[in-house]
């Protein structure tokens, strides 16, 4: 055991201050310090995609990233995305096509569906299962959530077309 | 007069239909609650010291440094837990003449699996407890390793408990017909044998354990990521010697299951006794490395198989023999010679012939425990059977579902016993292989393949048929002494505001039991969906049963929820009758209104007769009692089982050069009965095909000599991708049982049953113009290579 170090961040758009242990994780920080349980530990070795939050908007392993390295960043993890709305329509898309069982899972799924959507122009069902390839899923098959994602991308062209026409 | 109403024309007629999953929104928003995220009160976290040999005697362990680490609260030996826990074996008395050693929580004297739990450490974290593991010492003597399931059987093999005499767990012969005389008069025979390796489930929540004993009630509450709460109580109870009744089992939401979360293992009873001996509560959660080495693993069976068929393409008969490799001891309480028995009897299922003769061998080896994993036996069985089928077609130039066509058990047969004695209510093995062939446009296919031979592009086409074990009656394990239930209970209630709850003994895992549930009984009750609502995994809550196994939650679980539902609208209307002054028959519950049940006319809505019954019984007419509140058991009767089946076909490119194969479509059409809900099924469907995928193409656990897991991370276990699977397509048949009001059987084996066979057999006929086959899963790019001749023929092995 080590000395305890402050560490301070933006979680889900407000500022938190903590004393941990410099090897404690990203993921365990938010997991057991600050009781963001919504992020799952699968691998602890950054294969299986549960743990997977934004840093700065960026998907990152959060079992592979020191919570000191976190410092000043900011990070949303699948409460934030979830309150915020931001992921709505995913979320939404996921449960209509049941592109989930377990969910174990579904909120790093969520968070790479989030990252995939963010990309310009059309995507085909292989681009869309290639980007899904970090995110380890036993129990879907993956179909149903490329299926949800694939129809959010229709959702959000067919408003954008609207919107164009609008304008 | 009117015609009957179909069925989806009625009021809150859910069952048939693809709604959405109420609980799925939960998990959606990060606010599902595993047992990964459970934190109580002053809880303490436990981690465990591993064996690192397969096979070793203990000489002494020194745990006076890690006791002294501050912050740990407790070390514990194997021997200070043997006080408090009874031994287990994993034996059952319809498995005559098996074996096994007892096991107990740690280790006792000699470690038996490269990864058996030695030494408990109990601290204030997680870290803390795995900071002083490595302050542990432990000395071994190493002894010969049993790691090969001829070497085992050798006599003079080094023995892992040489009190049970040999390394033979369990041997079975089933014998039916006169096999010897099928063989005599067939125009053809021909042998093979088929290896498939050893997997495990990897569930994506771990398995996770917080155990919280209270030593002023004796009373023990336990939050397990489990399958089968009511199964843990009784061990838990029976084990510890703590009163039943005491002892409380939660399952909360479980991050997957397939099987691997019901059986014993030594962690799970560890923390029992840790959080007794520290007096608070305990956590453990396996990480994912402990997972690969202490979750049960699976299937490790080699068949050799001989088949006899005339030139026609009649199959004659059968004859194989199984050689299934287990852990040191045979796991509690369901047994690792399930799968092994499963194998033998489901051989040839679909198939007509009776001359069958099947030898099993359950053989110990020092690797980690084996037992049931999802579809339990299936895969092993059919890619038996569908290899041989297809070996026999290729053989006299028949096309695959020819070959079928001629064999299969057809409808002027039912009902119908197999060699192996299973007996078939009904299936439609016919409907299904001819939905199969339209759906997936077979011929088209076949015209293709030959088109892109003639480019040097080599595609295969396989099928798989399979039947499956779904709504085991007590002659599964309950005949066997198992203290495993096959009935489950449920408990509707009615609250004052005309709302609905539903106690039921069978689980959610994601697999949408919930939502089924809230489906039969939204729909035979007569109220809205979302009026119901389903409350499972909790022993002190939810009603007695059986849970999760087997295929039994629709089946078994739906045709409780649906009697229970009669009977509390069967209350309902009595009271409203009182209260209406008429009669119980000439009324009806729909939209949650009370109605004429002639004209449908509304009288009363349910939450009046609630307000009624709660608030102002003195209102009622003297004499009435509502009982607003229904209890119901049910237990298969009829069928043993009821079997489901089906037909899968997998479409693959074999790149020849480097022996990587490119899975381009899976059909699947399947009759699990009646569908309570499409979408749930499919997607059970093709979860299971997956799963079936990867163990066809990437999963094994792979073991050293020494009986090393050499391949225990997620980085070096492979699982399916999404990048690797395809899109499948589904279709159905619906043969409901008609054991039951409902009709439903079980659909959560059926994409794992055939996955693998209808593959092997896909890779099969893309590299048959090579002259090349190959007859072990997993398919691995160097296993293809070796086939086709270009590697050296020492690797097929691995």
């Amino acid at each position: 055991m080590s000395e305890r170090v402050p560490v301070s961040m933006i979680v889900n758009g407000e500022e938190v201050e903590r004393f941990v242990e410099p090897r404690t994780t990203l993921g365990d920080f938010l997991r057991t310090d600050l009781e963001l349980t919504g992020t799952h530990l699968g691998c602890e070795m950054g294969v299986c995609g549960a743990c997977l939050v934004l840093v700065n908007g960026k998907a990152v392993h959060s079992c592979l990233m020191l919570a000191v390295a976190a410092e000043g960043e900011s990070i949303q993890t699948v409460e934030g995305l979830s309150e915020s709305k931001e992921i709505a329509d995913i979320q939404r898309a996921f449960h209509n096509r049941n592109a989930l069982q377990c969910g174990f899972c579904t909120p790093g799924v969520l968070v790479t569906a989030h990252e995939i959507l963010k990309q310009e122009g059309p995507l085909s069902r292989e681009e869309i299962r290639d980007g899904l390839s970090g995110n380890y899923c036993r129990c879907t098959g993956y179909e149903a959530i490329v299926d949800a994602i694939e129809a959010v991308l229709q959702e959000r062209a067919a408003k954008g077309d609207s919107a164009e026409l609008a304008a | 007069m009117s015609a009957a109403l179909h069925n989806a024309d009625r009021p809150n007629s859910y069952i048939g239909r693809s709604v959405t999953r109420p609980n799925a929104l939960r998990l959606l928003a990060g606010k599902g609650r595993y047992v990964t995220d459970i934190k109580l009160p002053r809880m303490l976290h436990a981690a465990f010291l591993r064996s690192p040999y397969a096979h070793a005697n203990i000489t002494s362990i020194d745990i006076s440094e890690a006791k002294a680490l501050k912050g740990v609260h407790l070390v514990a030996t194997g021997e200070d837990l043997a006080k408090l826990c009874k031994p287990w074996v994993g034996t059952l008395d319809h498995f005559r003449g098996m074996k096994s050693a007892p096991q107990l929580p740690l280790a006792v004297g000699k470690v038996v699996w490269a990864g058996q739990a030695i030494v408990a450490v109990v601290a204030e974290t997680r870290a803390i407890a795995e900071d002083a593991l490595n302050l542990i010492q432990v000395e071994f003597e190493e002894l010969e390793p049993v790691a090969d399931i001829d070497l085992a059987r050798e006599p003079d093999a080094t023995r892992i408990y040489p009190e049970l005499g040999d390394n033979v767990a369990f041997k079975l012969t089933v014998e039916s017909g006169d096999v010897a005389a099928a063989f005599a008069k067939a125009d053809g025979e021909i042998e093979a044998t088929i290896i498939s390796g050893r997997h495990t489930a990897v569930t994506m929540e771990p398995r996770a354990i917080v155990a919280d004993y209270n030593a002023p009630e004796e009373a023990l509450t336990v939050y397990h990521a489990t399958q089968t709460p009511y199964q843990f109580q009784d061990l838990f109870s029976r084990l510890y010697g703590i009163r039943e009744s005491r002892v409380r089992v939660i399952a909360p939401d479980i991050g997957g299951s397939f099987g691997m979360k019901l059986h014993v293992y030594h962690e799970d009873m560890s923390v029992v006794g840790l959080s007794m001996l520290c007096g608070r509560p305990v956590k453990y959660v396996a990480d994912r490395l402990e997972s690969f080495v202490s979750d049960i693993h699976a299937r490790d069976h080699r068949v050799k198989a001989s088949i006899a068929f005339d030139k026609e393409g009649t199959i004659l008969g059968m004859k194989v023999d199984d050689v299934t490799a287990i852990g040191p001891f045979s796991t509690a309480p369901r047994t690792s010679v399930v799968e092994g028995n499963q194998v033998v009897r489901l051989i040839g299922a679909p198939y007509r012939f009776r001359d069958y003769r099947a030898d099993l061998s359950v053989v110990f080896q020092n690797k980690v425990q084996t037992s049931q994993y999802r579809a339990v036996g299936h895969p092993v069985a059919c890619l038996v059977t569908e290899s041989m089928m297809d070996r026999v077609a290729q053989q006299l130039g028949m096309d695959p579902f020819e070959i079928r066509r001629r064999n299969i058990v057809t409808q002027d047969m039912y009902p119908y016993t197999s060699p192996a004695g299973y007996k078939f209510e009904r299936l439609s093995h016919e409907a299904c292989l001819e939905k199969l062939h339209k759906l997936m446009d077979y011929d088209r296919l076949r015209a293709e393949q030959k088109t892109l031979r003639e480019k040097g592009i080599h595609r295969g086409i396989g099928i798989g048929m399979f039947v499956e074990i779904t709504n085991p009656s007590p002659a599964f394990y309950g005949v066997g002494g198992a203290r495993i239930s096959s009935q489950d209970g449920a408990v509707l209630k009615v609250t004052p505001a005309g709302e609905v709850q539903c106690l039921i003994s069978v689980g959610e895992h994601g697999q949408g039991t919930e939502t089924i549930i809230g489906q039969i009984v939204a729909e035979h009750l007569g109220v809205e969906r979302e009026l119901v609502r389903v409350i499972t995994g909790d022993t002190d809550v939810t009603p007695q049963g059986g849970a999760n196994w087997a295929c039994r939650g629709a089946g078994i679980g739906g045709e409780t929820a649906l009697q229970a539902s009669k009977k509390l609208k069967a209350n309902i209307l009595s009271v409203a009758a009182a209260i209406l002054q008429s009669k119980p028959e000439l009324l009806d519950l729909r939209n949650g209104n009370i109605v004429d049940a002639a004209e449908g006319t509304e009288r009363l809505p349910l939450s009046e007769v609630a307000r009624i019954s709660y608030y102002r019984s003195d209102t009622l007419p003297p004499g009435t009692s509502p009982q607003l509140t229904a209890a119901h058991h049910y237990s298969p009767q009829g069928y043993p089982f009821a079997f489901t089946n089906g037909v899968q076909a997998c479409h693959v490119e074999v790149d020849v050069e480097t022996g990587f194969t490119k899975i381009l479509n899976v059909w699947v059409v399947e009759d699990c009965g009646r569908i309570i809900n499409p979408m749930l099924v499919e997607e059970q469907v093709r979860g299971g095909v997956v799963q079936g995928l990867g163990a066809a193409f990437f999963e094994e656990c792979r073991y050293s000599e020494t009986g090393q897991l050499e391949n225990g991370s997620l980085a070096d276990y492979l699982v399916p991708m999404a990048c690797e699977m395809p899109d499948i397509k589904i279709d159905h048949v619906e043969t409901p049982t008609e054991d039951t009001e409902l009709g439903a059987k079980g659909c959560g084996e059926a994409g794992t049953a055939a996955a693998s066979a209808a593959a092997l057999n896909a890779v099969n006929d893309a590299i048959a113009p090579f002259g090349a086959s190959v007859s072990q899963v997993p398919m691995t790019p160097q296993r293809l290579l070796t086939a086709l001749g270009h590697g050296s023929s020492s690797s097929q092995k691995r």
